[in-house]
């Protein structure tokens, strides 16, 4: 309970602080419209006034709530305006590419754990890969992909699935190697084949490193599919959203936008959350 | 006898009076000590010896100002645990020797002398005597995971005895080490009690540990937690380790095992 | 088509070498670790030049790694320039913006569990949330140039940092504590002499995920609006030009660039964090 109060309690000073922002980052805007038209402005006109802008500097909670409101709630889910529609079809690659990526990343994982030519060769480049920024070329791919005629959905999924693949593979190595010597061992003395150790003691084994890295695998996939969505010509999608808004100066637009992705994001983590514990409850390897 | 001499033997070191230590988890209240009442002198040996659940250690802890008495009375040096505490009137060893693996031995036992503001001529000078005192001379600048699991304890206990505390607190320290490490620092204990003299507590759970280390030994038992029987030793205070086969010593070895058996340990 | 077939030859060479050296006894040396993945890395470069050079695939589509070569040679004014714009003044500065104040800030909530209480969800949260999406907001607010490109690294950068910190700083165990408490050490000595040092692993996990948040942040933060210099712009520009080589190149530059700071962190985690078995070995 006391947690509920603590963030409920940061929320309200997060709040408070950005209607505060509000209003004196877009003073600005309002007292030159004053100036133009000659005339002074009270305190609480200032206030009303900052707080409602059309295209304001920084959108006030309310403004973003609204349009939230307004492009998830009353348009229809068809609407190329909707908001339900754009993260759909973010959403729609994002979970392709996640799909992808991650059995890919765990077959992969299976031939590092059991193959010693692959395990040299590979993980130091699965590992060095994570230290480049690979999300900075998804645009190229995504132009380079169209070029040949692959266009839509599958540029993206292959970007979101690039991003899930590699955390996958060093997570779910470190996971199968998991088993310590001793239970290794014990196998041994079974005279227990590869296939054997592998469903009975490496996969339960791994499971708890299973989910650790499909929750940063998840996040990676969604990021990789709005960033896919920015080379210009994208008009769907919810990058293709915040692209558009920041070109036209619709930050209320761009906020909304983010919004969603935050939330589509705190939804599918949550879902693997959800997994996890159903999951390790089941297998008795609650923490 | 001088006037200082007799004031140390008539107040007790640590005096408890009927202390109550109970503890309110989940599954109810956990009477870890009951009307609890003891004296420890100046320049004891005393060992506890239980079962698990008989409240030693939480006595050792109320001692240290680690935990809180929920009724009756505890005082160290006349003083309340806490503020004995603040004086830093004691060491206190654990059972897992604790050290920091990001400094040397050296650095290790320099811990307490840099928190308790000694200037640095004398932190050197004070571990290089400890670390002579626990057999450890040459090893300063060694680090933790290069030792074994008994010359790490024995770290432990210089570490303690760094700051010339009165009182020395010891839970289980030798339990993790076998038993040939275990006799070995037994004896180093022994010859370290007798050249420092200080008051120990030593919570232990082996009943030839505790008869040969100790000047008195108090058994204690679970359910609640309380003192079953406090055994004055009547050996001599040089013990070589062949004490252990005198007849003296399985007597009061045999009088451990009673008081056990009627505390329910062996149930 | 011979180019082709000599890639191919020297892929079979290179994998039996690789597998060679792999299953045999030198399989544990130094030398041995180095040179498989090496001999993968070759293989692909290989690969790669043969089969686009081969099959006469258009340089528009994947430019074969010679071109590129000479690309990134005759382009390095550019590419340092570039670089400066992008990794120096943008994701460094934000880098040690955001590290930093998350370091702090950890502190500062330390001492209050209602406060770690509120933050950290919230901090979860914002750290899974596509941060990079702010990018549009913060060069509207911090203009074209790399400032605001170092707000979206700062902001990156800032919530990872900051739940390593704070995971880092509860590390210490009830023991130690405790043996703390018997010395009376105030709050500030146990925080510098046990549990600064005892956090140090997480914070440096913290550290090492941030070098490659922080050049990501600041190259496609670029895509947003920059001014006409950096790795971000020149990809989005020479990727609308067709100028795939130069795309590469500068790829190349980022990649060179990526794995060298995290290499430094590294190099600085060995050294700091000696004592922590997985630097044991």
């Amino acid at each position: 309970m006391r947690k509920i109060l603590a963030v409920l309690c940061v929320l309200a000073v997060i709040v408070v602080g950005w209607y505060g922002a509000a209003i004196s980052l877009n003073a600005k805007w309002t007292h030159d419209q004053a100036k133009r038209a000659g005339t002074e402005v009270q305190f609480s006109e200032l206030v009303a006034d900052t707080l409602s802008q059309e295209r304001p500097v920084l959108p006030a909670p309310h403004q973003v709530a609204v349009e939230l409101w307004k492009t998830t709630i009353q348009k229809k889910v068809t609407s190329k305006r909707s908001l339900v529609f754009h993260g759909w079809i973010t959403l729609s690659a994002t979970l392709m590419g996640f799909l992808i990526g991650t059995t890919a990343g765990i077959l992969l994982a299976v031939g590092i754990v059991h193959n010693r030519a692959m395990d040299m060769s590979v993980m130091p480049w699965a590992i060095a890969s994570q230290t480049i920024p690979i999300l900075a070329i998804a645009p190229m791919i995504i132009v380079v992909l169209n070029s040949i005629g692959v266009q839509g959905l599958l540029p993206k999924a292959f970007i979101s699935a690039y991003l899930s693949f590699f955390p996958v593979v060093v997570g779910m190595v470190k996971g199968l190697r998991a088993p310590d010597m001793m239970q290794l061992d014990l196998m041994k003395t079974y005279s227990a084949r590869s296939w054997d150790v592998f469903w009975k003691l490496r996969l339960p084994s791994s499971m708890p490193y299973f989910f650790a890295s499909i929750k940063v695998a998840i996040a990676a996939a969604l990021v990789g599919a709005i960033v896919a969505e920015l080379p210009a010509g994208a008009i769907r999608g919810l990058g293709a959203r915040m692209l558009t808004g920041s070109y036209y100066g619709q930050t209320i637009q761009i906020w909304s936008a983010l919004f969603m992705a935050a939330f589509v994001a705190a939804c599918l983590v949550g879902l693997v959350g959800m997994m996890q514990r159903w999951t390790l409850r089941k297998m008795g390897m609650t923490q | 006898m001088t006037e200082a001499q007799l004031n140390d033997l008539a107040e007790p070191v640590i005096a408890a009076r009927n202390l109550d230590l109970t503890f309110h988890t989940n599954d109810g209240p956990v009477h870890a000590l009951k009307d609890v009442t003891l004296d420890i002198n100046k320049g004891e040996f005393v060992s506890f010896i239980g079962p698990s659940g008989c409240g030693k250690t939480t006595f050792l802890r109320a001692m240290a100002g680690l935990e809180s008495p929920t009724g009756g009375k505890i005082s160290v040096n006349c003083m309340t645990p806490d503020e004995a505490r603040q004086k830093r009137a004691y060491g206190y060893v654990f059972q897992a020797a604790g050290l920091y693996p990001w400094r040397t031995i050296a650095g290790n036992i320099k811990l307490p002398l840099e928190i308790m503001g000694f200037d640095k001529s004398e932190q050197e000078k004070r571990v290089r005597n400890v670390m002579e005192l626990v057999d450890l001379k040459g090893f300063g600048k060694k680090f933790p995971w290069q030792l074994s699991g008994g010359m790490q304890q024995r770290a432990s206990i210089a570490r303690a005895l760094a700051f010339d505390a009165d009182i020395l607190l010891m839970d289980e320290p030798f339990g993790a080490l076998d038993e040939i490490v275990r006799d070995h620092l037994n004896e180093q204990l022994l010859k370290l009690w007798a050249r420092t003299n200080k008051t120990i507590g030593f919570v232990t759970h082996s009943i030839p540990e505790a008869v040969y280390l100790s000047t008195k030994i108090v058994v204690m038992s679970p359910r609640p937690g309380r003192i079953t029987d406090v055994i004055e030793s009547t050996l001599p205070k040089v013990r070589p380790l062949d004490i252990r086969d005198t007849p003296e010593f399985l007597e009061i070895a045999h009088r451990v095992r009673d008081g056990l058996r009627a505390g329910h340990a062996y149930d | 088509m011979s180019v082709l077939f000599f890639a191919i030859v020297i892929w079979g060479l290179a994998t039996l070498g690789a597998v060679r050296i792999a299953n045999g006894p030198q399989q544990q040396m130094f030398w041995a670790k180095l040179a498989v993945p090496a001999l993968l890395g070759v293989v692909i470069v290989v690969l790669w030049e043969g089969i686009v050079r081969g099959f006469g695939v258009s340089p528009v589509i994947l430019p074969p790694p010679s071109a590129i070569a000479v690309t990134f040679v005759s382009s390095i004014p550019v590419l340092w320039g570039d670089f400066v714009q992008t990794f120096v003044k943008g994701a460094l500065s934000g880098y040690v913006i955001g590290c930093g104040s998350a370091f702090v800030i950890a502190i500062l909530i330390d001492r209050s569990p209602f406060l770690q209480d509120g933050l950290m969800p919230v901090g979860n949260f914002l750290a899974a949330m596509p941060i990079i999406g702010t990018a549009p907001i913060l060069v509207m607010w911090f203009g074209f140039d790399w400032q605001s490109k170092s707000a979206v690294v700062v902001l990156m950068v800032f919530f990872p940092m900051l739940v390593n910190t704070v995971q880092g700083l509860a590390e210490s165990s009830v023991m130690q504590r405790d043996l703390m408490k018997t010395y009376s050490a105030s709050y500030w000595q146990t925080l510098l002499k046990l549990r600064l040092p005892a956090a140090m692993p997480f914070i440096f996990n913290g550290l090492k995920i941030s070098t490659t948040l922080a050049l990501i942040g600041a190259i496609v933060a670029e895509f947003f609006g920059s001014p006409i210099r950096g790795m971000g712009f020149r990809i989005s520009t020479e990727v609308g030009a067709l100028n795939l080589d130069m795309v590469w190149a500068e790829i190349t530059v980022a990649a060179l660039a990526g794995s060298a700071f995290y290499g430094c962190v590294a190099v600085i985690e060995k050294g700091v964090t000696f004592w922590h078995p997985s630097q044991r070995g």
